[in-house]
């Protein structure tokens, strides 16, 4: 059973046509590597899993639960919208911490204000709040960030703030976690730290949908490739298929252009 | 003597300032909401309201306050004697003051980078959760400066409550330059930059406690 069914979704802002007709799904504990040149909506489909843009055509069924419905507007109250973007997790190109809070409340802001809507909070207010500091603590050691809960988030590097995201993301322990070129705002010599981190994840079995330019880690970390172009999913395999013998004249174009770059000086 | 009479009527621009801020602060913030509000009726009469408020003298918004009622003969009216003078200055430095304050609060909100927000709310924080403890912090740091003009021009506008005839310390001041006195009006002048330093230091010392983040 797949844990994400993604149903004929299309998304058009004005007369553009961002999406036309995506289809894909997607086995727990699989990891699915999104690449394609800008501008081919890989972005806008992450925002529309999760619920950030509004698609104008199709369906998206997490665990056999149909959480978004185009045809049905009861899929789409702004009430329920809330819960169900907690079955995603969504780590952004450029981080957006939260300049404010320190590393680890940047962490643990969410579950906090989630837990006041706990029957139990008033009574166990105390053990509530101390088991949440103690998830974001583990999440933080998780990413290697543990001598950095005080900091605020100027104060460290890029890599270090998206590794942070990483943590404030699997604080709510979503079904599937996005990232949205999660290295792309990221100086070069800064990626690495980020990757090994999501590899980190993928070892233990984390589902993932990742958005990325960075063809060799794609190819190293994904179960399975969707290379998009133009608003559609144009070929899809595993990265031995899809990187080593792809079928579509696209994909060849765009590895080509990919390796040609790489290949500068 | 002259000098304690002119500190009792300073008195008065000081509760003036002070019952001003109490109101136009938070009242600002409904009116920036109002302006940015997707229903278009009420932005378009919001915004219309703040244009009108921005674009006329705080003076005639004084005399226009305080006679209106009894000019088109209203029910309402102020109390009598000095306590109506006062509180219908009171009212017009609010609204006054709202409507230039919310402008600064639509764009000190409207500065904050979207990711912001969007973070928020992919964490399953509700719009309210994202205000309070995400955007508002933020809108405030970036704010205190324009605020602290504001905040500032309040300090002298209050001079402006004279014209209802509020006994306020240019108004007690001009008493003595009509009987030939003139120094007690340079000497208000005094009161006025002593005011402004204190609230100078308070300003930079809100800064510095923002220090520790960068937006």
């Amino acid at each position: 059973m797949p844990v994400l069914e993604v149903k004929s979704i299309e998304k058009r802002f004005g007369s553009i046509e961002v999406l036309k007709n995506i289809s894909f799904s997607l086995e727990e504990g699989e990891v699915i590597a999104i690449i394609g040149s800008s501008g081919s909506g890989k972005t806008t489909l992450l925002r529309c899993l999760n619920f950030l843009e509004r698609p104008d055509r199709g369906k998206i069924i997490v665990n056999n639960e149909v959480i978004f419905d185009a045809e049905d507007p009861s899929t789409q109250r702004e009430s329920e919208v809330r819960k169900k973007r907690l079955h995603f997790g969504l780590v952004f190109q450029n981080f957006n911490l939260f300049p404010q809070y320190t590393v680890l409340k940047n962490v643990t802001l969410a579950a906090e204000l989630l837990a006041k809507e706990r029957p139990d909070y008033k009574q166990n207010k105390k053990a509530i709040l101390e088991e949440i500091q103690e998830r974001g603590k583990m999440l933080l050691a998780q990413v290697g960030l543990l001598d950095k809960l005080d900091y605020y988030p100027h104060m460290i590097s890029g890599g270090q703030q998206q590794r942070v995201a990483i943590a404030r993301a699997l604080a709510l322990d979503p079904d599937i976690l996005c990232f949205d070129e999660p290295t792309s705002a990221l100086d070069p010599e800064l990626t690495g730290e980020v990757l090994k981190v999501i590899k980190g994840l993928a070892e233990q079995d984390t589902t993932m949908i990742i958005v990325t330019h960075e063809m060799d880690f794609a190819r190293e970390v994904s179960d399975r490739v969707l290379f998009m172009d133009d608003g559609l999913i144009v070929e899809e395999g595993t990265p031995e298929e899809v990187f080593g013998n792809p079928k579509e004249e696209r994909t060849r174009q765009f590895l080509a252009r990919y390796k040609k770059d790489q290949d500068l000086p | 003597m002259i000098i304690s009479r002119l500190t009792e009527s300073f008195v008065l621009n000081c509760k003036l300032f002070a019952l001003t801020l109490l109101f136009s602060l938070p009242l600002g913030m409904l009116v920036a909401f109002g302006s940015m509000s997707r229903f278009y009726p009420l932005r378009w009469a919001v915004r219309t309201f703040v244009w009108v408020i921005r674009g006329t003298p705080l003076m005639l918004q004084l005399i226009v306050i305080y006679f209106g009622p009894g000019l088109l003969e209203l029910t309402f009216s102020w109390p009598s004697g000095e306590s109506g003078r006062f509180v219908a200055s009171v009212v017009a430095f609010v609204i006054n003051y709202a409507c230039y304050l919310s402008e600064i609060y639509r764009g000190g909100i409207e500065s904050i980078p979207v990711g912001q927000y969007e973070a928020g709310l992919v964490l399953g924080m509700t719009k309210r959760q994202i205000f309070f403890h995400v955007t508002l912090l933020q809108v405030v740091k970036r704010i205190i400066p324009p605020i602290g003009n504001e905040v500032i021009t309040l300090v002298k506008d209050t001079a402006l409550a004279r014209i209802i005839a509020n006994k306020e310390i240019i108004m007690m001041a001009g008493e003595y330059s009509n009987k030939g006195l003139i120094w007690p009006l340079f000497a208000t002048g005094i009161y006025f930059l002593v005011f402004v330093g204190v609230l100078t230091l308070l300003l930079d010392w809100c800064e510095k406690k923002l220090g520790y983040f960068r937006t």
